[in-house]
């Protein structure tokens, strides 16, 4: 239990910290914003390798289905617009503790990998949803680009409140 | 030489003798990861156009499984409503959007 809620912890940090001292520029953000997406759509995928629970199946499903979907449309902005996504410190820590998750995961099976992957998406859902409405949207200078964030915060928050009712069904 | 009503005449009393009452199309939006408010006065033959304005696809999915659509983003789709009654809808993908349908004779 320390140990995830110290993975936890550091996850709220990565999303918080590095972008705090100094506002992401929109490069950026399509960076973290991306790299968000595809963070979830792995943790999904590993979801419909590891669980045999049909709700949280259908959870994961929904996770590929709505952040490859919204990846898309960023792509598709990025390219129109001629912006590159920036690597920055706070996409590289996403992707880090991200990776360090899937590894914790991946030891567990059944109800205990089901509580875990539902516990994270509930976790993260509630991080990424925090860092578009408190500093990703409000920086972003492209009007297109903070529409679409606005749509995804919409998105996010619904996927938030769904782990959160699925979360309560698994404990 | 007799004089026959003209047919346009004949065809018309017959359709007014035979017709149910009009039904009607509807639009309902979604949008922002909510069902648009279904509109009031809703009568069992009318049509409902559910039009999806948000960036991923959505399923409108009577409770009692009459119907099930899937939307894409962008895109719309038409249900006719069979029956009077009140008629719990909700996203398969997304189990938080939902809403009722409410339908008179």
């Amino acid at each position: 239990m320390r140990m995830k809620l110290a993975a936890l912890a550091a996850a709220a940090f990565a999303l918080s910290a590095p972008v705090q001292a100094q506002a992401p520029n929109d490069a950026q953000i399509a960076h973290i914003a991306y790299t968000a997406g595809q963070i979830d759509v792995a943790a999904a995928r590993q979801a419909l390798q590891r669980s045999h629970d049909a709700q949280v199946r259908a959870f994961a499903r929904t996770m590929v289905r709505d952040h490859e979907a919204v990846n898309r449309q960023a792509v598709a902005l990025v390219t129109r617009l001629h912006v590159t996504p920036a690597a920055n410190p706070t996409s590289a820590a996403l992707s880090s503790q991200a990776a360090a998750t899937l590894h914790r995961l991946a030891t567990l099976r059944g109800a205990a990998f089901d509580r875990a992957y539902v516990d994270n998406e509930v976790v993260y859902h509630r991080n990424v949803n925090g860092a578009l409405r408190d500093t990703l949207i409000p920086a972003a200078r492209n009007a297109e680009l903070k529409s679409l964030l606005q749509s995804g915060l919409a998105l996010f928050t619904e996927h938030q409140t769904h782990a959160e009712h699925l979360a309560s069904r698994l404990h | 030489m007799r004089r026959l009503p003209p047919l346009a005449a004949l065809a018309g009393a017959a359709a007014s003798a035979a017709a149910p009452p009009a039904s009607h199309e509807h639009a309902v939006p979604i949008a922002g990861m909510h069902f648009g408010a279904p509109p009031a006065g809703l009568r069992a033959g009318d049509t409902i156009l559910w039009v999806n304005r948000d960036i991923v696809a959505h399923t409108v999915t009577a409770r009692d499984r009459s119907f099930d659509l899937v939307i894409q983003p962008r895109q719309s789709a038409r249900v006719t409503l069979r029956r009077a009654g009140a008629i719990a809808f909700y996203c398969r993908f997304h189990p938080t959007m939902q809403g009722v349908l409410n339908v008179g004779r």
